[in-house]
């Protein structure tokens, strides 16, 4: 490994060094941490009833927080409300949540849970309308059955106080750390819930675990930490989100998600983001990966007004390999600023990255990636590929790649296409008997059909419905 | 009853009119050919006919009764117009078992379980010594020419049209290639289906026998006859049928 570069090219540069497009973004100071406060956050500690070093980490993470700007490029940010936040972090329990009502869920989500066809308790859990999610028991059992493999499957608030030394021994240190970005020192002042999952060397995890089970704690979704160990040998799959839209008040969501890799290990991280559209999603996901070791990003983001997420994977260890496959959709008034970034440290190490994007009715798609060769980084091999449709004039879709090689004999591909929906290809299918609509969302479900097969089968059942959903009265 | 009856049909694109008044009608089981030079505007007729949205089309045109021009391009199909691509668009990701399963839902009316529709695609394949695999690839997407053709007489075959439009049929194809097509036309059509077949050669006709052979010329048909005609076509080509036409103004 190249320390050197990794100090140069490192952590806290990954975001810092990313190019600059747009204006620079400066949220002035007006807003500026009204109710973020240094007593909120020993708040927040207490009442989790918090070792001493999480609240250190809370305090420090909230001075890197205060004395860090906000990122000077990318996607407009300036009215991201800062007050709005504290609001929401609730540390009381329970008992203090106050759920959304019904009446005031917005006929949109609720016409869509309709169509979908989610059952009744779960629309409302996804509204916000309930703070319990009725599969407390499936979760249960899923956990004993992992509890026996020597599986560890909690959140994270627990795992802090079960499983202190690993938690403590991973948790924003060498992965995310609170300096990486505002947003991640935000995350490490204030954050709450999450799920924590540690894999034996050697054992692999029979079925996905899925976080749909666990998100029955309160404050669930705002600043969530997602903290994932695959131990040598070992084999697992996580799942996270839903394609249902999920309707939040929350101005702002700022997870965090750190995943480890050991030698030769394999982990799939799965996540479908379908935030209602007065959201920012603003996510920091990051990957070690180790000797020989596999690591699997499969996303989708569909809702939220403006998202900044590029999954990140560090190949460590020689022979590592990363996949990255994304589906982005950008819909009136949403911004989707997302990509992908790998660092090659180690010879031998491989990746590939498929972004597939679609925008329409105005919506904005970019992809920004990353891709770094260490100078002794030898017989690396990338390939990028980047396409994107276009659904109407009004809509808008950039590219913005940047390669940094620094290892003599690296192999890197990079293939991007940016594409209208053709009259003649609509004419085809209208030409069998297809009407408009329903041809243009199948020229959409074939183009993400590269992704969406990853997708479990439930998943990808959802996620086709909702594009098909997207795509009505998209046809002029 | 016409099946097709299409009177002065006037077809123009980018303000440029390239069929300038055709005058058809085909019955039920007729088997037509159009001929003419590249740029005669046989293909123009065609895609007009299935509703492209690049032309504006003025006079009339009626299929089974009903206006045709104020139809949408999926509502002729769903009446029973096919229209065969010279060469038809990929649609990446989307198989073709599952467009055409689309296809034929939109077609007849009524949902098809995938059982029920592998059964009647098996069949059909089977009729055209199809690969079943071939189905399980996305539609055109990387196929060669043969096999474009090949998929656009599989959709013709599952879908059952009234009237089927086949344009520049023999574009791609060796003659060995060409007459296998007829045959397999032939082979797969129902005895009521019409065909209307855009072609330079008349070698074509040996599987199928034309009722009408039309000769088109800047946008106009300038001659119709029987069978017969065609074979003159060849002998003589097109010249001979131009001044014949012209003569006879």
């Amino acid at each position: 490994m190249d320390e050197t570069v990794l100090k140069e090219y490192g952590r806290d540069a990954l975001l810092r060094d990313a190019p600059t497009d747009d204006a620079a973004l400066h949220v002035g100071h007006k807003a500026h941490h009204t109710g973020l406060t240094i007593d909120i956050v020993k708040e927040i500690s207490e009442v989790k009833n918090e070792p001493d070093w999480m609240r250190e980490h809370r305090l420090k993470s909230f001075k890197i927080f205060e004395s860090k700007p906000l990122p000077a490029w990318g996607p407009d940010l300036s009215r991201l409300d800062f007050s709005a936040i504290v609001g929401f972090v609730r540390p009381k329990g329970k008992e203090n949540i106050q759920p959304n009502k019904w009446d005031d869920v917005p006929d949109e989500i609720k016409n869509t849970f309709e169509r979908l066809g989610i059952p009744e308790a779960e629309r409302k859990f996804l509204a916000g309308a309930s703070v319990q999610y009725d599969s407390e028991v499936l979760y249960k059992s899923l956990r004993k059955s992992m509890t026996e493999l020597g599986v560890i499957f909690t959140d994270m608030d627990s795992a802090v106080r079960e499983h202190p030394e690993i938690v403590k021994k991973y948790f924003m240190n060498k992965c995310v750390p609170a300096s990486d970005n505002k947003f991640a020192a935000l995350h490490g002042a204030f954050w709450s819930g999450g799920s924590f999952v540690y894999v034996p060397a050697g054992v692999k995890v029979p079925m996905p675990l899925q976080i749909y089970f666990m998100m029955n704690y309160p404050g669930f979704g705002q600043f969530e930490h997602t903290l994932i160990i695959a131990e040598e040998g070992a084999q697992v799959q996580y799942i996270e989100g839903c394609s249902a839209p999920h309707y939040t008040k929350d101005s702002m969501h700022a997870a965090v998600v750190e995943i480890f890799a050991h030698k030769n290990s394999r982990v799939r991280y799965t996540s479908i983001q379908n935030w209602s559209t007065n959201v920012y999603n603003l996510n920091t996901k990051r990957a070690v990966v180790y000797d020989d070791a596999v690591m699997e990003w499969v996303g989708g983001t569909l809702g939220s007004k403006t998202t900044m997420l590029y999954p990140c994977s560090m190949l460590m260890g020689r022979g590592a390999r990363a996949e990255h496959l994304n589906i982005a959709v950008a819909g009136a008034g949403q911004v989707k600023d997302n990509g992908a970034k790998v660092f090659h440290m180690a010879s031998d190490t491989s990746s590939k990255i498929v972004s597939k994007s679609i925008c329409k009715e105005g919506g904005v798609v970019r992809y920004r990636g990353k891709l770094f060769v260490a100078k002794n980084a030898l017989r690396v091999k990338s390939n990028v590929r980047c396409d994107t449709i276009i659904v109407d004039s009004k809509s808008k879709a950039e590219t913005i790649p940047v390669m940094d090689v620094r290892g003599k004999d690296a192999v890197i591909g990079h293939e991007a296409s940016v594409g209208r929906i053709s009259e003649e290809q609509l004419f085809y299918l209208m030409s069998r008997g297809i009407d408009a609509e329903e041809a243009l969302s199948l020229v959409v479900r074939g183009f993400i059909e590269p992704i969406v097969k990853e997708l479990p089968l439930e998943y990808a059942v959802e996620m086709n419905r909702l594009i098909e959903m997207e795509m009505e009265g998209s046809v002029g | 009853m016409e099946l097709l009856e299409v009177k002065n049909l006037k077809v123009s694109a980018d303000g440029k009119e390239i069929v300038k008044g055709v005058t058809l009608s085909v019955q039920p089981g007729e088997v037509h050919v159009i001929m003419g030079q590249n740029g005669s505007g046989k293909s123009t007729l065609l895609n007009a006919l299935a509703g492209h949205p690049k032309y504006k089309v003025e006079g009339e045109a009626n299929f089974s009764g009903k206006s045709l021009l104020s139809m949408k391009p999926h509502e002729r199909a769903r009446a029973g117009l096919f229209l065969a691509f010279q060469s038809p668009n990929e649609v990446p990701g989307v198989t073709l078992f599952s467009f055409l399963r689309r296809a034929y839902v939109a077609r007849f009316g009524r949902e098809v379980s995938v059982a029920e529709f592998e059964k009647i695609m098996s069949e059909k394949m089977r009729l055209l010594g199809m690969e079943k695999s071939f189905a399980e690839r996305g539609v055109n997407e990387g196929f060669s020419g043969g096999e474009k053709k090949r998929s656009e007489m599989l959709q013709l075959a599952v879908l059952e049209p009234k009237l089927a439009m086949l344009d520049e049929l023999d574009s791609g194809l060796d003659v060995d290639a060409l007459s296998k097509i007829a045959d397999t036309i032939a082979k797969i059509r129902k005895s009521d289906t019409s065909l209307i077949i855009v072609t330079h050669y008349a070698r074509i006709l040996k599987g199928l026998k034309a009722d009408r052979v039309h000769v088109m010329r800047d946008g106009k048909i300038i001659a119709s006859g029987k069978g017969e005609l065609a074979a003159r076509l060849e002998e003589k080509g097109y010249s001979w049928i131009a001044n014949a036409a012209s003569d006879a103004e």
